[in-house]
């Protein structure tokens, strides 16, 4: 009893001649069908090559195109020819030219010999496979398909689109249920001869004659009508890229391939001189009788789709560059945003690194420079400090900053006074968490030594600048994480925001603050608010405050901070 | 994009292509070896001018990927690389004194030599100091690449410019012929370029780096362009439009993703920043005929005088692509 093997070839015939050999060496019996569109001088000229060689016959060739009826045609013929000619073929294993046997044939018929009476192809219903490209699942049966998808792409899907519209839907035959699955299948004799002699093959031929892909269909479908154990998956690794392109595996693939231990894989490029020597000429590899595990390739070609589909979040480069909307993570990683913590804190920025282990940045869009932490002129990825390159494109140079520091969270400081084109964009990020205590620009006002018709002016700036901000993050296109918080209101009980701020950051572990940031003096403060008023300011971002010369929170000077345990 | 505006591209891709054809005039056979071309080759096109130091690695390097035949176009050379090229047996030369600026930055050149010998084979336009990289660069050969190309019907392949600088005064490296380049510039900036979006061409506008931070830090709007498609499976009616930058017909541009996936990219590893470097950008800046009324070659001249070091503590040592490909300068896209 032997394995035969078909072997549907339409390019690089040295590959494949040297894959028949291999497989000649090993004792099985092969039919080789070569695509009608080759050459016949090209043909003539494989078919002398491999005259000599014993069990080694040619089918007659039909055109494969793929998607097409040529392909089951041609592996029908040859099927009918190995059948009738190899008497003690039990199983007949369909390949490819491309196809490489990873493991020794013997193996192979080892491995097919204890399993007697298993049909091994893929076959799911409609219903049940996610593979399909282009939409087109259970209609590749309902509809008909005259036009080459390769050749006639418009007039393809216009038909579809017809056919759609106007309700068409073909009749499936009597008995059969439509399944789907990998077009490299082993089959026993048994079930093979039976869908071939099956009375109702002209129907059934005729019918998938007209089916989208019968060479996915064909055979997966028939066999569940005589098989009596089926295997649903395929001997052959074969993996597919999101257009339903087959992967190709080239010479780095090797140690990879070695440790899968299936037993054919499928699609090798031509050129892998390192694979076929490595899997053709071995002589002396042991025998491993594993079970195929393809595992670690399918997370490797599954990584490749969806960095494909997906790509990696938050980065932007010359082949990635999403639409707005599309960006699957606008920036790469959770950062936070502070409005108004400096100005209200002597000591903010310190404390918070060292409250939280993040990387701390100053005002990042201030207009002299980006504050880089530590007041370095260069950060991460040779990002520079100078406003004019950085205004030039305030998004760009925010998402190349959360990329080049990957793995460390940032925070960075922002206000009235900095660049506001970068707001909009951080409002609609996700990954954003935005604190903002309101009104507090006020307070180096306050501290300043300038004179109070410039104060007054200022001041009227920033609130108005302020205003539109805080419109911008609550405007109903928000996803950033948002808190806002009038100056009033802050200062009221300081720990319990910082508290949920710190935890939100979430670096240590979770513990209670132990140490608070040390608040400005703002003795006065009511009555500089009261001044502005006077001189027809209105400033009202901040909350209310009394004009007692000396509010009641800051009594006394420098107030110690206190925490509440709960 | 309506009807008008690619009528309007459609028109000025036909200008370029008869500037390219007229431009032929210019160009004075010194070796043509064309005949030795197969239907399969893989082709380089480059143009240069006193390169004859960098030759020698960059034929070898590009020999060593798979390329198999190589055509140069010499601008009025007078370091003997031309005689140098005409020597090798896959090289086919032209030669030219006409003015480089007047031939559009020998893109003129480019576009003619692409036309005649260049339709339907997978061409690789170069400048001498460009090191082409491709994911998988070092286990699979360029045919791989543009077999996989072929077979996921892509026609052109992006290759950003990621300009290698070495570390300390750039003249204090000698350079010796042969030497690999990047064993003396072997450092980059991992994480400064940012991207626009041409509307017209629909190709991607990428500056940054090096120079950007050190030369055009006040004119950032000036700084050179390094999105590049280097790598296109050439059609002769494709043409190029400034530089390797972005060509027509303009679908040819679209080497990104809009819908948050990746597409695979390469880069171009551009060791311009070699020690021949000050005495070229003098050169060039006496020349003036550099793109952009060689505003960059001036800026050069300045920034070369008062601070030729371009490195910084968070510059990055090249290693390999897997590196570039971490750092998101490159992509494997779903070729794995």
């Amino acid at each position: 009893m032997s394995v035969g093997i078909i072997m549907l070839v339409h390019t690089a015939f040295e590959r494949a001649e040297q894959v028949a050999l291999h497989w000649a060496r090993g004792g099985c019996p092969l039919v080789i069908h070569v695509d009608s569109a080759v050459p016949q001088a090209n043909f003539n000229d494989f078919r002398e090559r491999l005259k000599a060689v014993p069990g080694v016959l040619f089918s007659r060739r039909y055109r494969c195109e793929w998607g097409t009826w040529g392909l089951v045609a041609a592996s029908q013929a040859a099927s009918e020819l190995m059948l009738k000619t190899f008497g003690d073929v039990r199983h007949v294993y369909l390949a490819s030219g491309s196809c490489l046997p990873l493991r020794p044939v013997e193996e192979l018929t080892g491995y097919l010999a204890e399993r007697p009476r298993t049909d091994f192809i893929e076959s799911a219903t409609t219903a049940d496979v996610p593979w399909t490209v282009g939409g087109l699942d259970h209609e590749r049966f309902t509809l008909r398909f005259p036009f080459s998808w390769r050749r006639n792409r418009l007039l393809f899907d216009r038909f579809v689109e017809v056919q759609r519209r106007i309700g068409y839907k073909r009749h499936i035959p009597k008995g059969i249920t439509p399944h789907m699955g990998s077009q490299w299948w082993c089959l026993t004799r048994q079930t093979l001869s039976a869908i071939l002699e099956d009375p109702e093959r002209p129907a059934y031929d005729a019918y998938f004659k007209q089916v989208w892909i019968p060479d996915e269909s064909y055979f997966q479908t028939l066999a569940r009508q005589y098989a009596t154990q089926i295997e649903s998956r395929s001997l052959t690794l074969s993996k597919f890229d999101f257009q339903g392109k087959p992967h190709i595996f080239y010479d780095d693939h090797l140690q990879l391939l070695r440790r899968s231990d299936c037993f054919v894989a499928r699609k090798i490029w031509p050129h892998a001189d390192r694979l076929y020597d490595a899997f053709l000429t071995d002589p002396n590899r042991a025998m491993s009788r594993q079970e195929p595990n393809p595992g670690k390739i399918d997370r490797i070609f599954a990584k490749a789709v969806d960095r494909r589909t997906r790509g990696r979040p938050g980065l932007y480069m010359q082949s990635r560059f999403p639409n707005t909307g599309w960006e699957n993570g606008v920036t790469a990683e959770k950062y936070s945003v502070f409005q108004g913590f400096t100005e209200l804190f002597v000591d903010f920025e310190s404390w918070l690194s060292r409250a939280t282990g993040a990387q701390v940045q100053g005002h990042l869009f201030a207009p002299e420079r980006a504050e880089f932490t530590g007041g370095q002129p260069l950060i991460n990825g040779a990002l520079s400090d100078n406003p004019k390159l950085r205004d030039a494109n305030p998004k760009g140079f925010l998402t190349n900053l959360i990329w080049n520091t990957r793995g460390e969270r940032q925070c960075f400081q922002y206000g009235p006074r900095d660049n506001p084109d970068i707001l909009p964009h951080i409002s609609r990020d996700p990954n954003a968490q935005i604190s903002v205590i309101s009104g507090a620009w006020a307070v180096p006002l306050f501290k300043s030594n300038a004179n109070f018709a410039d104060i007054r002016a200022q001041a009227a700036k920033l609130q108005k600048i302020e205003s539109r901000m805080l419109d911008t993050l609550r405007s109903p296109e928000v996803k950033a994480r948002i808190r806002i918080w009038s100056m009033a209101e802050f200062i009221e009980s300081p720990m319990e925001p910082l508290q949920v701020i710190i935890d939100e950051i979430g670096q240590t572990a979770q513990r209670r603050l132990a140490e608070a940031p040390r608040l400005e003096n703002l003795v006065g403060f009511g009555q500089f608010l009261q001044n502005l008023k006077n001189q027809g300011m209105h400033p009202y971002l901040m909350g209310d405050f009394p004009v007692d010369p000396a509010p009641r929170n800051t009594r006394g000077g420098a107030r110690k901070p206190y925490l509440v345990k709960k | 994009m309506g009807a008008w505006q690619s009528y309007r591209l459609r028109l000025q891709r036909r200008r370029w292509r008869i500037r390219a054809f007229r431009k032929r005039h210019d160009l004075r056979p010194v070796a043509n070896r064309t005949d030795q071309i197969r239907s399969s080759d893989l082709l380089l096109f480059s143009t240069q001018r006193n390169e004859g130091i960098r030759l020698p690695y960059f034929l070898q390097y590009y020999r060593d990927m798979g390329v198999n035949h190589f055509f140069f176009v010499d601008n009025d050379s007078d370091d003997g690389s031309l005689d140098w090229l005409a020597r090798q047996s896959d090289v086919s030369v032209w030669t030219t004194r006409a003015s480089y600026k007047r031939s559009r930055f020998g893109m003129d050149w480019m576009n003619w030599l692409l036309m005649k010998y260049g339709h339907d084979h997978w061409c690789l336009t170069v400048d001498p100091d460009e090191l082409f990289l491709y994911p998988f660069s070092d286990t699979r050969p360029l045919r791989a690449l543009t077999d996989w190309l072929d077979a996921s019907s892509i026609k052109s392949f992006s290759a950003m410019l990621l300009d290698m600088y070495p570390k300390g005064r750039i003249d204090q490296h000698p350079y010796s012929a042969g030497q690999d380049p990047l064993e003396v510039a072997s450092w980059f900036d991992a994480g400064n370029y940012t991207i626009t979006k041409n509307p017209l061409f629909g190709n991607l506008w990428i500056q940054g780096g090096p120079r950007a931070r050190m030369f055009f830090a006040e004119t950032p709007r000036l700084a050179p362009a390094l999105n590049k498609i280097p790598l296109v499976r050439w059609d002769r009616r494709y043409a190029y439009v400034s530089s390797t930058h972005n060509l027509l017909p303009r679908g040819l541009n679209q080497v990104y993703d809009e819908w948050g996936g990746e597409k695979a990219s390469g880069v171009l590893l551009h060791t311009k920043f070699l020690a021949s470097f000050t005495t070229k950008a003098a050169e060039e800046l006496d020349r003036r005929q550099h793109y952009g009324a060689s505003r960059e070659y001036i800026a050069y001249a300045e920034g070369v005088r008062e601070n030729p070091d371009l490195w910084c503590k968070w510059s990055e040592k090249y290693i390999n692509w897997r590196q570039l490909e971490i750092l998101g300068l490159m992509s494997k896209g779903n070729w794995a």
